[in-house]
């Protein structure tokens, strides 16, 4: 908690309108392009942009505020707070996919296998099916298909992810140090690490669907394969995105050493994106 | 918009009504506008009720097609338990906490905006799938597949508006955790805030930790139904039973989130109008914060037919009922506050008591619920939904109630009147007995729910049931006119609007000012409502 002589609050603001527009846009567009409607994208084209929008104009206005030294040390707090609290929602988020796995490989596959209680089941309706992993289920749903091995490209990434968490931290010295030159160094170093990884995933992924016919319909392995990592894919682009903002601040001179919650938040946003992969290699790759 | 600090010291309103209403960041205004989103979606919700009541009136078909029934008792839950209820809760927060702290406003003020707006446009997308080709989600509020893959075109909208109410009460609950972690005035310390804070940092922490649960479990129906996923079917190694352990891992605690800040409105309420600290303020905080613990560990209960191993089914039984401990630490709190307390019965503390009392009964249903073996018994039948309405209507729409009749003065500046505020209750407590007591006889019997018809042996109860149901519905518009015409006139309310009343929002005007707080209160020791030390 900290304390304050006087209280900051800011003045109203259109940009959390232009945000809800923008969410509604783009879920009633992908809904209506779901259901065999394809004016959805437009939509949802339409969705994405006013999101994005929001995102530069919301942002643009904290930036401006901070610079101006408007930001008290109790109002950093509560954006620090703000920023724990939601990387705590991400992990929880992504808690309910690592469920679905550790849930299926531990109880679901082995019952249809006719382990404990499911003996009958697997007589009756899945007679001669044997629980193994990987497994697309009892009826092969997807065809056969074969995984990618976790000791080469996914192994790569690990070090790619893992050599990137030791960049930013190199930029974060920068920071205090005021070297501007090292930060912005560091921080391209780090953007680059996120796209080599990204670029990474992009060809596993199209190696998946064209050589090994992994893909999202091959049964549970498919399914908790493609939806871990691919969120966790869309959490790199995302914090790539963030980086690369941070970099063009850096740049700008934006941070000094008692001012760069920002930086700082993009950092941790960073490093849990990689302990998710951590989590991801060990227990979707390794095991 | 530009970037000019906030104008300090006044308390003018902003100009205009978009200004004030669409683009605010101030905690009173966006607290009204909660409360006033969450009393129209219980009337919304309510109409369905009725509609439900109506068919269930007399046996056989009377006034809608089964498919209708059922798109009725899923918006129903969704509407009350997403629309009214929590939003309820949270348009009290934004009330209140910030004045029972000494803060100026929230945490994060544009956020709070954010997690405002959403609520309306989900919900009218929502609504909006009544009316289209096949009808609204008709699958039941919990979503379980493999039914509700089989709905029609409202299925992703369903989907989606829940991502969005998940977004807004993260985003809300952020603020709040925030707001009593941050802005605390000096001398608030975490052990001398109201309780209504405490069960509100303890909820707040709930719904962030599963709200994003319920997104990636209806996220895993989305991808099931469109993109050719298999966590919920069978035959690609899924199981459809996955999905109810994570809808329940949400879900348990879900019901928490809806009744832990009602036991914060009750706490607050008892002591005033028993003219007594509260007793047992620590082992307050610690019950609540036990419950919410359990809370994570219980959630099979919900699922005791579904097939699940004999050490599942005995853990979570156990568990269940470990949480009577805490909750009987309360409820014997609470009687102890009242206990040789200088009583009087106004409105809230009349809603404050029947909360107490009829709350107790849906717990001690809740315990039977719990009991695996007899549960087989109850599950699906109208004894849960008795439980479950004296759970969430006796006590968190009570407590709301109460909450309600108790801040109003503070909020309008003027009193409501008490004469129809008692009317109210009494018509109420009579009306939702007469509705929900004569289910447990049903589903004891083994009526099922969410059926529009039934066996000729339940025609008596159910009769007495619906009109029970119209007469409820009856007293919550004659509740609309009541806050109307407090918001109108009335007798004008002090600072302190009632006599016993302690605590830093009554030392503020009635009504209280656009901006309370500019600068950090000095908080006096009589500012403190429950002094945990008192002796």
């Amino acid at each position: 908690m900290t304390t304050a002589d006087r209280y900051y609050v800011p003045h109203g603001s259109h940009w959390p309108i232009v945000g809800t527009f923008g969410m509604l846009t783009l879920v009633i567009g992908l809904a209506n392009l779901f259901n065999g409607h394809d004016w959805g994208q437009y939509l949802a084209y339409v969705g994405v942009a006013s999101i994005l929008f929001m995102l530069w104009g919301w942002f643009g206005d904290q930036i401006h505020e901070s610079l101006k030294g408007l930001y008290s040390k109790q109002v950093d707090v509560s954006y620090r707070m703000g920023m724990t609290w939601f990387i705590f929602s991400e992990v929880m988020f992504f808690a309910a996919f690592f469920g679905a796995l550790f849930y299926t490989r531990e109880y679901a596959i082995p019952w249809l296998g006719g382990e404990g209680a499911g003996a009958w089941t697997n007589f009756v309706l899945w007679n001669g099916y044997e629980a193994t992993w990987p497994s697309n289920g009892p009826a092969g749903i997807g065809g056969e298909f074969e995984t990618i091995p976790a000791w080469g490209v996914p192994f790569l990434n690990t070090l790619i992810l893992l050599t990137s968490g030791l960049t930013i931290t190199l930029a974060h010295w920068a920071v205090k140090k005021q070297k501007q030159l090292q930060q912005v160094l560091w921080l391209a170093a780090t953007v680059a690490l996120g796209a080599t990884f990204l670029y990474f995933q992009a060809h596993e992924y199209m190696e998946a669907y064209t050589e090994l016919n992994l893909t999202l319909g091959s049964g549970i392995y498919g399914s908790t394969f493609f939806m871990l990592t691919g969120f966790h894919g869309l959490h790199v682009t995302l914090g790539t995105i963030m980086l690369i903002v941070i970099t063009f601040r850096a740049a700008k001179g934006h941070f000094t050493p008692e001012n760069h919650f920002a930086f700082e938040a993009v950092a941790w946003y960073w490093h849990f994106v990689d302990v998710v992969w951590l989590g991801l290699f060990i227990f979707v790759y390794v095991l | 918009m530009s970037s000019v600090a906030h104008a300090e010291g006044h308390d003018h309103k902003p100009e205009g009504f978009l200004n004030r209403w669409l683009f605010t960041t101030n905690h009173k205004d966006i607290g009204t506008l909660y409360l006033v989103f969450s009393l129209t979606m219980f009337i919304i919700g309510g109409a369905m009720a009725m509609v439900i009541r109506a068919e269930l009136f007399m046996p056989g078909m009377q006034l809608v097609d089964p498919a209708f029934f059922n798109q009725m008792t899923t918006m129903h839950a969704l509407i009350m338990v997403f629309g009214a209820v929590m939003p309820a809760f949270v348009g009290l927060a934004n009330w209140m906490i910030p004045m029972m702290i000494g803060a100026p406003d929230m945490a994060l003020p544009r956020m709070n905006n954010w997690s405002f707006w959403i609520l309306p446009f989900a919900f009218t997308m929502l609504l909006s799938t009544l009316f289209m080709d096949g009808g609204a989600p008709a699958a039941g509020w919990t979503l379980y597949p493999p039914l509700v893959l089989q709905g029609g075109n409202s299925f992703a909208f369903a989907i989606f508006a829940v991502h969005l109410l998940g977004i807004s009460s993260i985003m809300g609950a952020i603020n709040i955790i925030a707001t009593i972690l941050n802005l605390r005035a000096p001398g608030m310390n975490l052990l001398n805030m109201p309780l209504f804070v405490w069960t509100w940092l303890i909820t707040a922490f709930l719904l962030i930790a599963v709200m994003p649960v319920l997104a990636g479990g209806v996220t895993m129906l989305l991808t099931d139904k469109f993109f050719g996923t298999s966590f919920f079917n069978a035959a690609g190694g899924g199981d459809p039973v996955m999905y109810q352990h994570i809808f329940w891992f949400f879900g348990h605690p879900e019901v928490y989130i809806m009744i832990l800040p009602a036991f914060g409105v009750v706490s607050e309420i008892l002591p005033t109008f028993s003219r007594k600290p509260l007793f047992g303020y620590t082992s307050m905080v610690y019950a609540s914060a036990s419950i919410a613990f359990l809370s994570f560990i219980v959630w099979s209960h919900h699922m005791f037919t579904v097939g699940m191993p004999l050490g599942g089914e005995l853990f979570f039984m156990y568990a269940t009922m470990v949480i009577a401990v805490p909750t009987g630490v309360k409820i014997f709190n609470w009687v102890a506050t009242m206990w040789k307390g200088a009583m009087t019965f106004e409105t809230p503390m009349l809603f404050a008591i029947g909360f107490v009392i009829m709350f107790t009964i849906g717990g001690f249903s809740g315990l039977m619920l719990a009991i695996a073996p007899a549960d087989f018994q109850y599950h699906d039948t109208y004894f849960v939904v008795a439980h479950f309405h004296y759970v969430l209507v006796t006590g968190a729409v009570f407590a709301i109630m109460a909450g309600v009749y108790y801040w109003l003065p503070k909020w309008t500046g003027h009193m409501y009147d008490e004469r129809l505020g008692k009317i109210h209750f009494w018509w109420s407590t009579i009306a939702v007995n007469v509705l929900f007591f004569p289910q447990h006889f049903l589903g004891l019997a083994g009526m099922p729910r969410r059926i529009p018809d039934y066996s000729l042996q339940f025609a008596e109860f159910n009769m007495i049931s619906s009109i029970g149901g119209f007469a409820f519905g009856l007293a919550q518009i004659f509740f609309v006119y009541i806050v109307w015409k407090t918001v109108k006139g009335g007798q004008p309310a002090e600072a302190r609007a009632w006599e016993g009343a302690k605590g830093l929002e009554w030392t503020v005007p009635s009504p209280a000012p656009h901006h309370t707080f500019e600068t950090p209160p000095e908080i006096k020791p009589d500012m403190i409502a429950h002094p945990s030390n008192a002796h």
